[in-house]
């Protein structure tokens, strides 16, 4: 062959037919010792120190004493109820990262019942207004730009996005508005005396969200797995063209599915806010909007896998932090643990998806 | 036999894909300064050939020969290292640039917007072609776009250039343009090959025509010395007689009857022109045209899926009663109690949901009467799902599988067999047996001809003339969005539907 200057590279990407789901698994646990022991080796070269005892600690972290465990699932409900919230809309290819926005709105919209009906209202009365007003904050938000991707086809990343800054600066404007003591910048412990509209503690102050983290859990494999809408979610979410040829209306599922979603965000807030804090920031979601995200994903929009999937993400953070504390390292030594963990996770799902076939040599010999 | 005056030549070139043979044994010279035309009917793999020339595809056997040299193109910057372009039908052209950021895109070197743009200007100068540099791809109209695909080519230097199916898109006028400016390109000495099924354009615009059936080569002649009789012969073969069963029409009622319909698509193209005919019951109403000539739109316009902009599509329900069909959706057009069945051209992207396990595809039909208000019912569909396994003998390990791991013949097993099941009165197929064998291809024939008999109004999408023939009452014949005539199935000839679907623009 005259032809020398091209070559065929040494390997190449396939993509896969189809795995089974044991093989997929052994990628992922893999891919979960791998990310253990660059830790421990990123571990060793930074700090000296023996990386058994600072896996020993990630766990202590997490589940180290009786209250660090309920912690650890208080954290988690959370995060999973969130990232039910999100995988809704994700199933339908509606890309809600406006997870943060929604919360946000529903914490405020708590808040603001919990402070201006104080000593007005009887404490139940309350407590039913706030989770009226939070359900709907949380859903209005959701269903504004779902509605103009169904007007006009406006992309929903950004309209989504935009909604979590207004909705912070919404909460920063009432921060002011709110604060105590005056010129502190913060509202603090909202009725603290009077306890009105804190929601109740059942058993213990951990328990309530987790009760509703598995409610919802519940609720919402059963939503997609066996009802119309879970149904239509599924169709609209693979093929628009099929759900209008089998004359489901797509713009109606669309703001429908982000009133959910929106809705159960706002649920979050109220739990954050009246359960947990009783108090709001513009932080007080942290960004789970975004992680709920990557929960849902690596669940597959599977809403038991997402239990897992949520409770190994929230060990790792407090796990990492843990080790910040007892090595006295600084909190972005955490960070940069959790990194290198994510980054094996969402990255073996590469290896899921396709195969490395190294080259083959060239059939076509005879020229 | 090395002659100085053939630019390519292409020799033996076979190209699969899987079980279908796309291009086989295929030699072909294109001289220098010559327009060739490329002409074939639908799937006789003129742009899969013309693909391998500009390094779309590599070719599983054969040789590309370019000024007498043997040549690898193993990508589509080997064939403009030859010197070959290609526009495809489908722009390949980024909408927010603008003309002369579309036609360096890809370029090595330096950039220099001033010296591209004069580089383009004497480009259009030499040829005669209109370009606005600074214009936006989202602002032009196809024509436009065209002109910038062919500039780009030019730019990067090819004498050898090829139009797949260039005036598809162009009103009569673009047409005649484009074509002065071809005839420019060759007295510059560049050799162009136009891919067509347009026999009055082989003949204003060619010097030689190539014809090409089921991936082979069928013959060329001189354009000076063919006719449209001769041309249309070589390009649909001999009748082939298949033995397809056609029962007698029993007792034909109207059942759905259009008039004057026309739909314009998003770019203002007329893809329907004042389209008027009758489908009746217990018949089979046969569609042929070229690809593109409107046929997807007239079902897609039926289903309630297109956008109409006028003209009036009624049913006519048993007992005399009739429903306007214009302006409804596909959910008001079934709970009117209209029992429509449509098999889609596109299987996986619109028929079916490929991610989708049988037994949840079968529910796409059937979700909304469920088991209560809420909840959907699995089991209806998961039986009807094993009942059309087990009844059409589709190759399945169970009915639990996504249904894009099975082959092109059992997804189209499935999505007919659910379509029928629900007895529709008007069954409406686009290419139902596209890609399939030929035991799969009776198997649908028979389906079709069992909802006949039971009385459904057939509406069937072909592209295949012979099975046309063999299995319809009557066809109707698409020319450019127009009726170009509806002939009785028994008694036309292949001839007559050649020539209705490559009429001149003009008279149809």
């Amino acid at each position: 062959m005259t032809d020398s200057k091209v070559k065929e590279p040494l390997y190449h990407i396939v993509k896969r037919d189809d795995i089974s789901a044991k093989k997929a698994w052994r990628i992922r646990i893999t891919a979960i010792l791998a990310a253990l022991v660059v830790c421990a080796v990123v571990t060793m070269v930074c700090t000296g120190d023996n990386p058994i005892s600072i896996f020993a600690t990630i766990f202590k972290g997490a589940f180290g004493t009786q209250r660090k465990t309920w912690i650890t699932l208080q954290y988690a409900s959370i995060l999973l109820i969130i990232s039910l919230a999100l995988t809704p809309a994700f199933k339908m290819q509606f890309w809600n990262i406006g997870g943060e926005g929604q919360v946000l709105m529903g914490g405020l919209a708590s808040a603001a019942c919990m402070i201006t009906l104080d000593g007005k209202l009887p404490g139940a009365v309350v407590i039913i207004l706030m989770i009226i007003t939070s359900v709907l904050a949380g859903a209005i938000w959701g269903v504004i730009p779902a509605l103009f991707k169904a007007k006009w086809n406006t992309n929903e990343t950004l309209s989504t996005l935009m909604m979590n800054y207004i909705a912070t600066q919404l909460v920063a404007y009432f921060t002011i508005v709110w604060e105590v003591p005056k010129g502190s910048g913060k509202i603090g412990i909202i009725n603290q005396n009077s306890n009105t509209g804190w929601l109740p503690a059942l058993g213990n102050k951990y328990l309530l969200s987790i009760i509703v983290a598995v409610l919802i859990t519940v609720g919402m494999y059963i939503y997609l797995k066996y009802t119309k809408h879970g149904y239509e979610i599924a169709v609209v979410g693979e093929s628009q063209n099929t759900a209008r040829y089998v004359g489901i209306s797509v713009e109606k599922v669309i703001i429908r599915t982000m009133l959910l979603s929106g809705a159960i965000c706002g649920l979050a807030g109220l739990l954050l806010v009246g359960g947990i804090n009783h108090t709001i920031t513009t932080t007080i979601s942290d960004g789970q909007g975004f992680t709920g995200v990557m929960v849902s994903w690596l669940a597959k929009f599977n809403p038991i896998g997402m239990i897992f999937t949520s409770l190994l993400i929230v060990f790792m953070d407090r796990g990492a932090s843990e080790i910040s504390t007892a090595f006295e390292l600084n909190q972005s030594f955490a960070d940069i643990l959790t990194g290198i963990i994510l980054f094996f996770i969402i990255g073996c799902e590469f290896f899921i998806r396709y195969r490395i076939r190294s080259a083959k040599k060239s059939k076509k010999g005879v020229a | 036999m090395e002659n100085n005056n053939v630019a390519v030549s292409l020799r033996g070139i076979t190209k699969d894909f899987g079980k279908v043979s796309a291009n086989k044994d295929v030699n072909l010279d294109i001289n220098k300064g010559e327009i060739l035309a490329l002409l074939g009917e639908n799937g006789s793999g003129k742009t899969t050939l013309m693909n391998m020339l500009a390094g779309i595809y590599y070719p599983d056997a054969g040789k590309i020969m370019i000024n007498g040299r043997e040549v690898v193109i193993r990508s589509p910057r080997d064939a403009f290292d030859q010197g070959i372009g290609m526009v495809h039908q489908h722009f390949k052209l980024i909408d927010v640039f603008d003309a002369t950021e579309n036609i360096v895109l890809g370029l090595e070197g330096k950039l220099n917007f001033k010296e591209a743009e004069e580089k383009i200007r004497s480009i259009c100068d030499k040829y005669g072609f209109k370009i606005d540099t600074g214009k936006k791809i989202y602002d032009m109209s196809v024509s436009e776009k065209q002109t910038v695909e062919i500039v780009k080519v030019l730019y990067r230097g090819a004498d050898i250039l090829i139009l797949d199916e260039p005036t598809a898109v162009l009103t009569p006028q673009e047409t005649e343009n484009l074509f002065k400016v071809m005839r420019n390109m060759k007295k510059d000495g560049k050799s162009i090959v136009i891919i067509t099924h347009k026999l009055n354009e082989v003949s204003s615009i060619s010097d030689r025509v190539v014809v090409l059936r089921h991936g082979e080569y069928v013959g060329e002649m001189k354009t000076v010395e063919t006719n449209a009789r001769k041309m249309t012969d070589m390009m649909v073969g001999r009748s082939l007689t298949l033995n397809i069963d056609r029962p007698e029409p029993v007792d034909p009622q109207s059942r759905i009857s259009i008039d004057n319909l026309t739909v314009v698509d998003e770019e203002g193209l007329k893809k329907l022109d004042n389209v008027s005919f009758t489908a009746n019951t217990g018949e089979i109403l046969g569609i042929a045209g070229i690809s593109g000539s409107g046929q997807k739109e007239l079902l897609r316009a039926i289903a309630g899926l297109e956008n109409i902009q006028s003209g009036s599509i009624t049913y006519v329900h048993a007992d005399g009663r009739k429903e306007e069909l214009v302006g409804k959706s596909p959910r008001e057009i079934s709970e009117l109690g209209v029992k429509l069945s449509f098999v889609p051209e596109d299987r996986l992207g619109m028929g079916l949901v490929g991610n989708m396990n049988l037994a949840d595809n079968m529910m796409l039909r059937s979700y909304r009467l469920g088991k209560s208000r809420f909840f959907t019912d699995k089991k209806t569909p998961r039986d009807l799902a094993q009942k059309v396994v087990d009844k059409l003998a589709v190759a399945t390990p169970s009915v639990d599988i996504p249904v894009r791991r099975l082959s092109g013949g059992n997804v189209q097993k499935i999505l007919v067999g659910r379509e029928i099941a629900s007895k529709p009165k008007v069954l409406l197929t686009a290419y139902a047996v596209r890609g399939l064998d030929i035991n799969s291809s009776y198997q649908i024939y028979d389906l079709i001809n069992q909802q006949k008999k039971r009385g459904a109004a057939v509406i069937f999408v072909g592209e295949d003339l012979d099975v046309l023939l063999e299995l319809c009452d009557r066809i109707l014949v698409l020319c450019d969005g127009k009726v170009s005539g509806i002939v009785d199935g028994r008694a036309a000839d292949k001839y007559t539907l050649g020539t209705l679907m490559t009429q001149k623009r003009e008279a149809c």
